[in-house]
């Protein structure tokens, strides 16, 4: 039995609580249960199913701390842990950035759990392959794909009086499409707390239809280009720039976020003014638990507000540090949209690029926040409002920061991920080698 | 649950703490690490636990895996330890083939009853699947063993060295680069020791006892509005905690004082080398984009091989079933069969090696007891092999595994990963100097750095950790913003010179993923300086 209710979760907890004689103790306890089905070739290749519990123990001495873990929950074990726990901080060196636990806070209730998502079968899993593996078949296809769900509750606990707990349930899902000739691909990612938001068909189907367009793709010459960016390829610049938000790298002068001559970019603008970021735990489309790991409070939280750097990460000790609140790191990221959907985006672009995703993205300058990576399943030249043809993928040099300084036109909001990201409109994206991969 | 946020968001949000004993099971005190584990003749017992109930439900074969996997990560940065964090996971994961279909379940209940379940859980899986299976599995036969056993073969164990020893040279080489120059040391040591219980239906027995480390820092210099970090030139390695020994032995002398390392590492001499070299960087001058003759040093040349031969040339990318993920391969069947296809020039010769003493991969047999091997993958630049396990080399018409078979624990399914490859030396002594001689443009380009790479592994960008100019045979000074852009095959076909063995090290990935659900594994990559001719270098310096 690996998931707890609150109540079963506050019992287990306070029971490793009473064994605890250190002048601090944090008790953390999770567990989630899910399955997953991969198929390839047409054919399911693996099924899992996955069930995991943990209670963690840390325990302080003064500025002394040691973790002890464990996967069994009867009193003797518990006892066992605390143990543990506090020979391991007794043996450890001081920390000097150690803080002292939080005391008890007050959390909004979250909207991460749906009991539909926790009650999926195997038998539902392999109809979602089905779903992606006849379809296929009868436009000369091959299906690749992956469904992975689960649910699963954190707790916490400590010796200030602090309780937190949450319940959530995530699924997602992926499938690649493939022609059998090899000269067509296309690609589909869905994730959902709520799997009764999931339709495998349409998703396989989105997937099927952009390998058949996809076909016999022309090369055309790398470049600067208008691109419209579908939300997953949108995503993977954005983190990019949500990883810079972390205010002691700023500070310490080593992050995109660091102003020359010292100081960090907070209250300036550093992209088109239109540009939004935010992150809410209690957003209907992308819920996200209403707490973290250090029992912190999570609230609506804005990061880029009108191009503006609004707010910076600050982790508890270095918040102390520079007297300021701390401001925890976000659990997910909403940027703001437009109306247009990505048919008007097409439709009033003279001559650009579609982009269906960007694949292995990788940092070239930290300073600059440049990327690489690679456009992939469905790439297509746009001119004069329609797609015209497909084209091979391209090697693209860009950074989120001049991407977003860029800014044509914003789109409609689409859940990827966890994070809720707009179709984008781009001028002058950088594209700088071609690629034969299909 | 969200496995992937964890990862993008490392570090940041909820779920962070309780990470690493999801992921590397339950954190224990360090003498604990020395503990003798479930003695042999009981692993047998219980292997044969999960055979017997396998085989009386019908399955035609079964494989029982007993793993006590052990961690230790110590964690600094500057004058600060950050974390000592010991962890164990002990666990049976048993596979077996009825109707013609895999099935796969797992316990950490290493008892007779929690076996029994956990193997009735892998045939009503297989047989459940087996609706779905268009063919029936077929295994390439493979000899029985009996009661053998392998270890690494280490000089002083990780778990003997006590833990503050380890603090105590983290701290050293972090005092060392901050009083040459750094402003910020981060700096690390990863121990891994794997004691694995493999049993078939085949009557193998197979006791195996496998150890890693990789000891690596990033030291970072901030000046004059910019900030650069020079990773270490350690490799991850198949050693014991000797490879800290930084014996002058195992030290090379690479151009403008660069220290090199082959199968011993001194971290304090190279922390303090890095903070000279990451202060140089700030004021390096940056690249004319063009093309460029590149000498590619060991331990960055690893990673392109990892990445542009590595990936491309296992077999189950090959066929499509990582299609979803990490793509597929260009190095498809039909040019493998054609005896002919020009992987590279005639000077590139790869064998793929689970043997190699040292390496990562190294283990005696595979994680389905197939015993290992060295066989070529591209020999005088023509492909002419794949990395392929026991249920696939039928797909290629051969009769005999290659022994690459590998699950990242006990709970977790065993698959095909890439085994050591490398890029064999050049066979007339040629030196790193003498090759720095013949150049009139390039660059040499020494350590890892960014690396992008398509799905099918035509086109990459690789950086790397540092780049000197060559200028008419002699280093002219660094450089900063290089990248270089080309596709496989017109890049092995331009390598036109290869260093002699004495210049021969691995490079290594410690955690190198692939399938879904994701594992990692271990790989090292050998490989002589060697050069490439007429290289597209791009800028990638940006004002933003």
């Amino acid at each position: 039995m690996a998931i707890f209710s609150k109540e079963e979760a506050r019992k287990i907890l306070e029971k490793a609580l009473s064994f605890s004689t250190a002048d601090a103790c944090v008790v953390n306890l999770g567990g989630s249960q899910g399955g997953n089905i991969r198929y390839a070739r047409n054919s399911v290749s693996t099924a899992g199913y996955q069930s995991n519990q943990s209670l963690a123990v840390t325990a302080s001495f003064g500025k002394r701390s040691g973790t002890a873990t464990i996967d069994e929950l009867d009193d003797a074990s518990l006892k066992k842990v605390v143990q543990r726990a506090e020979e391991l901080a007794k043996l450890s060196p001081e920390n000097p950035e150690y803080m002292d636990p939080l005391g008890p806070q007050q959390y909004d209730e979250s909207k991460t759990f749906v009991e539909a998502t926790a009650n999926i079968t195997p038998e539902y899993r392999a109809e979602v392959a089905n779903s992606s593996i006849t379809p296929a078949k009868t436009k000369d296809v091959t299906a690749a794909g992956f469904l992975d769900d689960g649910q699963g509750f954190s707790a916490m606990m400590n010796s200030n009086g602090l309780f937190a707990y949450n319940r959530a349930t995530d699924v997602s899902f992926t499938v690649t499409m493939r022609t059998n000739d090899g000269t067509g691909s296309g690609w589909v990612t869905r994730d959902y707390n709520d799997i009764n938001k999931f339709d495998a068909s349409e998703a396989s189907q989105v997937a099927i239809d952009k390998a058949v367009m996809s076909r016999q793709a022309k090369a055309i010459e790398p470049g600067k280009y208008t691109v419209i960016l579908e939300p997953s390829a949108g995503l993977g610049l954005l983190q990019g720039l949500g990883r810079s938000l972390n205010a002691r790298s700023a500070d310490e002068g080593r992050s995109f976020m660091s102003k020359e001559g010292g100081g960090t970019k907070l209250g300036e603008k550093i992209v088109d003014e239109r540009v939004n970021l935010w992150s809410d735990p209690l957003n209907d489309e992308v819920p996200a638990a209403t707490w973290n790991g250090e029992g912190q409070p999570l609230k609506k939280t804005t990061w880029i507000e009108n191009g503006t750097v609004k707010n910076l990460a600050y982790g508890r000790y270095w918040a102390k540090e520079k007297g300021v609140e701390p401001v925890p790191f976000p659990s997910n990221f909403i940027m703001g949209g437009g109306d247009a959907s990505l048919d008007d985006l097409i439709k009033s672009t003279r001559k650009g690029i579609l982009v269906t995703r960007l694949w292995y993205i990788r940092s070239v300058d930290p300073q600059t926040l440049l990327y690489t990576g690679l456009t992939r399943d469905g790439t297509f030249y746009i001119e004069n409002g329609k797609i015209k043809y497909p084209v091979k993928n391209f090697r693209f040099n860009e950074s989120p920061i001049i991407m977003l300084n860029n800014l044509e036109t914003l789109g409609k909001q689409v859940r990827v991920d966890g994070s809720l990201i707009p179709y984008m409109k781009v001028r002058d994206f950088t594209f700088t080698s071609l690629s034969d991969a299909v | 649950m969200k496995r992937r946020n964890f990862v993008q968001l490392a570090g940041m949000g909820a779920g962070a703490v309780m990470m690493p004993s999801l992921l590397m099971g339950n954190n224990i005190p360090t003498e604990a690490l020395l503990e003798p584990g479930m003695d042999i003749l009981m692993k047998k017992q219980m292997a044969d636990v999960a055979l017997n109930t396998a085989k009386s439900l019908g399955a035609s074969y079964a494989d029982a895996r007993i793993g006590r996997y052990l961690n230790q990560f110590v964690r600094t940065r500057e004058d600060k330890v950050q974390g000592v964090v010991n962890t164990e996971s002990f666990g049976i994961g048993v596979r077996v083939i009825a109707n013609g279909t895999w099935g796969f379940a797992s316990t950490n209940d290493v008892t007779p009853d929690g076996i029994k379940k956990a193997t009735e859980q892998a045939v009503a899986i297989a047989k459940a699947n087996s609706k779905f299976q268009t063919e029936p599995v077929v295994l390439a036969p493979e000899a029985s063993y009996g009661e053998v056993s392998w270890k690494t073969p280490i000089k002083k164990d990780f778990k003997e060295v006590p833990v503050s020893e380890k603090v105590d040279l983290l701290l050293t080489a972090n005092a060392a680069a901050q009083s040459s120059g750094a402003n910020f040391v981060n700096s690390a040591l990863f121990m891994v020791n794997e004691q694995k219980y493999f049993a078939s239906t085949e009557g193998s027995y197979i006791d195996q006892d496998v150890h890693r480390i990789w000891p690596t820092f990033g030291v970072t210099a901030v000046g004059g509005g910019k900030f650069k970090t020079r990773q270490a030139m350690s490799a991850p390695m198949g050693m014991g905690y000797e490879y800290l020994d930084g014996l002058a032995s195992e030290k090379l002398e690479g151009p403008e004082g660069l220290k090199l390392y082959r199968g011993s590492y001194d971290m304090v001499e190279d922390a303090t080398t890095a903070a000279k070299q990451a202060r140089e960087m700030l004021t390096a001058k940056s690249v004319d984009a063009g093309k460029y003759d590149l000498v590619l040093e060991p331990n960055h040349l690893g990673l392109t091989i990892h990445e542009s031969v590595g990936h491309p040339t296992e077999l189950d990318r090959v066929l499509g079933y990582e299609a979803n993920y990490a793509g597929t391969s260009f190095a498809t069947i039909d040019k493998w069969k054609s005896k002919n296809f020009k992987y590279g020039s005639d000077l590139v010769n790869i064998v793929a090696d689970k043997t190699q003493v040292g390496s990562l991969g190294a283990v005696g047999w595979d994680d389905e007891g197939v015993k290992t091997k060295k066989w070529d993958i591209i020999r005088n630049g023509v492909l002419v092999n794949y990395q392929a396990i026991r249920d696939q080399v039928k797909m290629i018409d051969q009769n005999e595994s290659h022994g690459c078979c590998y699950a990242q624990s006990w709970n977790d399914v065993q698959f095909q990963r890439m085994p050591n490859i490398s890029l064999e030396p050049g066979k007339e002594p040629y030196s790193i100097n003498d090759m720095i001689k013949d150049v009139e443009k390039g660059i040499y380009i020494a350590g890892r750095g960014s690396y992008s790479i398509d799905q099918q592994r035509y086109n990459f960008q690789f950086g790397g950790t540092m780049y000197y100019e060559i200028k008419d045979g002699k280093i002219a000074g660094m450089l900063n913003d290089v990248a270089y852009q080309s596709n496989t095959q017109e890049f092995w076909n331009s390598c036109a010179k290869i260093c002699d063995k004495d210049d021969y090290r691995l490079f290594g990935s410690f955690f190198d993923g692939k399938g879904q659900p994701s594992q990692v594994s271990a790989v090292s990559h050998g490989s002589s300086t060697s050069r490439f001719n007429d290289i597209n270098v791009i800028n990638t310096g940006r004002t933003v």
